[in-house]
């Protein structure tokens, strides 16, 4: 066997160690993507959330404009902290929707009274069909969704002030 | 005072440790006579390490809460024997268990090894005490196991319930086993590279390690896979997860090497590739204990995850292997090869068996870590499922379970006689079982298929090199290969009858329902609470029937106060053709339970076959070790005449 040859095992091996490493080094980072990214809403219609909200089908998605779907729930604590960047938007023209997960009326009206109401519709989602069927493993989260139905990004957890300049140049794009 | 006489024990064991790499140095360099005193210094080590092991073993059956580990991992309520496999069922403790059978390992091979040169031993003993002392290092140094708490605590936390089951107990003392012995055979080839001494006496000194070792890890993944398929209540033998391929890895490199040896041994030839076949075995069992200690890749054995343990792991894998291969790159160029052979040969056939089982060892090391090498490439986050590698690695096991078949019937060097002719019988029973398979089964899948006719055949054939002989002249080593490769038959069967035919039922009922599953009828006639030692539990009653009298299972949920945990404990029950495998699951709102049924023809075959592999190793083990003892003794006889 040639030297050459020979010198194979450790070079593997290097590559393994050095691998290793930067995944132990790394923070774990338990957030799982959406497999749906770049691809159509799935189908859904939920009935509306809130007492005075309008309901939401998946081709309200689709209906020309880009927009936001957040993602969402009064129970959620980080939720209340994102209130004031998604009303920032709100105020930049930004639209956005929302489902409600696990949510009741009551308790929904009493979070959007306390922490503004940025968003056009709110769908009721008590067992988290659509949030599952969507790619989304906890809330909040915010998908970016073009004109056409098609989910161009995903943000998981609390969007921050720093995202604002992002989420609306995304926006612009995806017109 | 027994922890501090552990922790004393402890320290002078690295300390001889210490001593061991200097006698070995010295060795090399000055050509100085160390081999007595290196015996006697290894026989030191093993004891002392022993001492500090047997200290905290003694810890944890007292349930002496004033020692941290023991009250972070045990609870003075817990069935004695839990205490006991407690002090293995935590960091500390299992790389104590780790270092100590190390230590005891290197003693028996300064009191019992006289193959190699007196260098080689001189050079393999410090190899050994080197392999040692990164773990002395780590438990002296970052984790004592002996740490005291002040004061002491009335009680402990408690044993993850997932691990209070007998098989706890056995399972990592028999992998570590197997690891370490994979060790012994590591240290012996880097002392050969060192001394220039790789030959055929060099294979035969590690050829009992590498056969232990194997035999031990083939128990411990045999009984593994069947804890996991009893205890976790999810009904399969083998999930590829992670964790279980980190156990596969070492055993299938270690399967290669055993091979590879016997033509080292033999024949004095693949001496470069046997050398590199060790190291790569030991490093896939350190590959092993890096992936289920670091928590690296997400697992059923997510129990045992530590982030920095798994750094220090990655620190020694990178050290022990890389120094390994570096030495194997220096000195490769003078290992001369051995005796030349013909095409169809003994040692083809072995050289094909290596062949196969490296590329099937290379499948599954791709397919565990692929979802790690994505992730650093591209971020996207994606898990390798057991469709991946059955789809690769079966179609490859099945040829080599066929070559299996066929390699033992060839001869050394060269076969003269054609070997078709002896082959008549299996082929023949091979296509009668692919036939009924197609006339009974006309619906299954094509590899469970294959694996019935392959079982057949390598049923068969494997008890062919016994045809013709005298049972009573026929060496043991011989015994254990057809005993061990008509194993691989029986698990083969056994697995393709799962693949094939298992039924399964999932259903809710209410007390008084029938659901069917295959040629069963099973009632629910109730769910009752009952109590156990340490936990509390929900109770179904089952009557099964099959046309004949009703069986009664009793498949439970246990809960456990000490950490708070649920557990399915299922009821099965085993009949000759198949097993009955029953999980109670949750209530629903309106009354019912979820009932899990299965019915697996067959399945037992598996594990059977791997207890039968497991003892042919232990039959050729024995028999070497016997024929050896016999041969030094003639050799004291002449040496002292």
């Amino acid at each position: 066997m040639s030297r050459g040859l020979r010198m194979i095992p450790i070079v593997l091996l290097l590559w393994l160690v050095f691998g290793l490493a930067w995944k132990l080094i790394r923070p774990a980072d338990p957030a799982i993507p959406s497999q749906l990214v770049e691809r159509e809403v799935p189908d859904f219609a939920l009935q509306a959330a809130a007492t005075g909200a309008l309901g939401l089908r998946s081709t309200d998605l689709a209906g020309g404009k880009p927009k936001l779907l957040n993602i969402f729930a009064s129970w959620c604590v980080p939720c209340t902290a994102e209130a004031p960047v998604l009303g920032e938007l709100r105020r930049r023209g930004v639209t956005i929707d929302a489902i409600a997960v696990r949510d009741t009326p009551d308790a929904l009206g009493v979070f959007l009274a306390r922490n503004g109401n940025p968003y056009e519709r709110i769908g009721a989602d008590p067992r988290s069909e659509a949030q599952i069927a969507l790619g989304s493993s906890g809330v909040p989260e915010t998908f970016v969704i073009d004109g056409k139905g098609i989910i161009r990004r995903q943000y998981i957890g609390a969007l921050n002030p720093s995202n604002i300049p992002g989420v609306l140049r995304e926006l612009e794009q995806a017109r | 005072m027994i922890a501090e006489a552990g922790l004393a024990a402890l320290w002078l064991a690295a300390g001889l440790a210490a001593y061991q790499l200097l006698l070995m140095v010295l060795t090399l360099r000055h050509e100085i006579d160390a081999g007595r005193t290196m015996r006697a210094v290894a026989v030191a080590q093993g004891a002392l390490a022993l001492i500090a092991f047997w200290a905290l073993l003694l810890a944890f059956a007292l349930s002496d809460m004033s020692v941290k580990l023991v009250f972070e991992n045990s609870n003075s309520a817990k069935p004695f024997i839990y205490k006991v496999a407690g002090t293995w069922g935590n960091h500390e403790g299992s790389m104590l268990m780790w270092v100590t059978i190390l230590a005891v390992a290197g003693a028996f091979v300064a009191l019992f090894s006289r193959r190699t040169g007196e260098r080689t031993l001189v050079a393999a003993l410090g190899s050994q005490s080197v392999l040692a002392l990164g773990f002395y290092a780590f438990l002296l140094i970052a984790s004592n196991p002996f740490a005291r708490l002040s004061p002491a605590p009335p009680d402990g936390l408690g044993l993850n319930p997932l691990l209070q089951d007998p098989g706890l107990a056995f399972h990592p003392p028999t992998l570590y086993l197997g690891y370490v012995g994979l060790s012994v055979a590591f240290s012996l080839a880097v002392g050969a590279l060192l001394t220039d001494e790789v030959d055929s006496r060099l294979a035969r000194a590690m050829r009992p390690w590498v056969l232990a070792a194997w035999v031990l890890l083939t128990l411990g993944i045999t009984a593994g896979s069947y804890w996991a398929y009893y205890d976790l209540g999810w009904g399969g033998y083998w999930f590829w997860d992670p964790v279980e391929n980190a156990s596969l890895m070492p055993w299938l490199a270690a399967t290669a090497l055993l091979h590879s040896l016997n033509v080292l041994a033999a024949r004095g030839a693949l001496k470069a590739w046997t050398m590199m076949l060790v190291v790569i075995a030991f490093s896939m069992s350190m590959v092993g204990t890096f992936l289920v200690r670091s928590g690296i890749l997400t697992s059923v054995h997510a129990f045992a995850i530590d982030p920095e343990r798994g750094t220090f792991l990655l620190a020694l894998l990178a050290i022990y292997v890389g120094a390994a291969f570096t030495l194997f790159a220096v000195r490769g160029a003078s290992l001369k090869e051995g005796s030349p052979f013909e095409l169809v040969s003994r040692e083809t056939g072995l050289v094909i068996n290596n062949l196969l089982l490296s590329v099937i060892l290379g499948i599954v090391f791709l397919g565990t870590l692929y979802p790690l090498f994505v992730e650093a490439l591209s971020g996207e986050k994606l898990s390798v499922g057991a469709s991946y590698f059955n789809a690769v690695a079966g179609p490859l096991a099945l040829l080599l379970a066929v070559l299996v078949g066929i390699g033992p019937l060839l001869s050394w060097r060269q076969e003269r006689r054609p070997i078709w002719g002896r082959l008549k019988l299996p082929a023949l029973l091979a296509a009668s079982a692919l036939a009924m398979t197609i006339i009974l089964a006309p619906d299954i899948h094509i590899l469970p298929r294959l694996g019935f006719t392959v079982a057949a055949f390598l049923a068969t054939a494997s008890i062919l090199p016994l045809v013709g002989r005298n049972p009573l002249r026929i060496p043991l080593a011989t015994w254990g290969m057809v005993v061990a490769h008509f194993g691989i038959a029986v698990a083969l069967a056994g697995m393709a009858a799962n693949a094939a035919f298992t039924v399964e039922r999932l259903a809710i009922a209410k007390p008084g329902d029938i659901l069917g599953v295959g040629p069963w009828l099973v009632q629910l006639e109730g769910v009752t609470p009952a109590a156990g030692k340490n936990f509390t539990a929900l109770e179904a009653e089952l009557k099964a029937t099959r046309g004949e009298a009703a069986i009664t299972l009793n498949p439970q949920t246990h809960y456990y106060s000490d950490p708070p945990t649920e557990t399915n404990e299922s009821a099965i029950r085993t009949f000759w053709n198949g097993q009955l495998y029953t999980v109670l699951g949750r209530a629903d709102s309106s009354g019912g339970w979820q009932l899990r049924l299965w019915w697996k023809p067959f399945v037992t075959l598996i594990w059977g076959g791997g207890a039968l592999i497991a003892i042919g190793g232990a039959l050729a083990l024995a028999g070497r070790t016997f024929r050896r003892r016999r041969r030094s003794e003639r050799d004291w006889r002449e040496r002292y005449r």
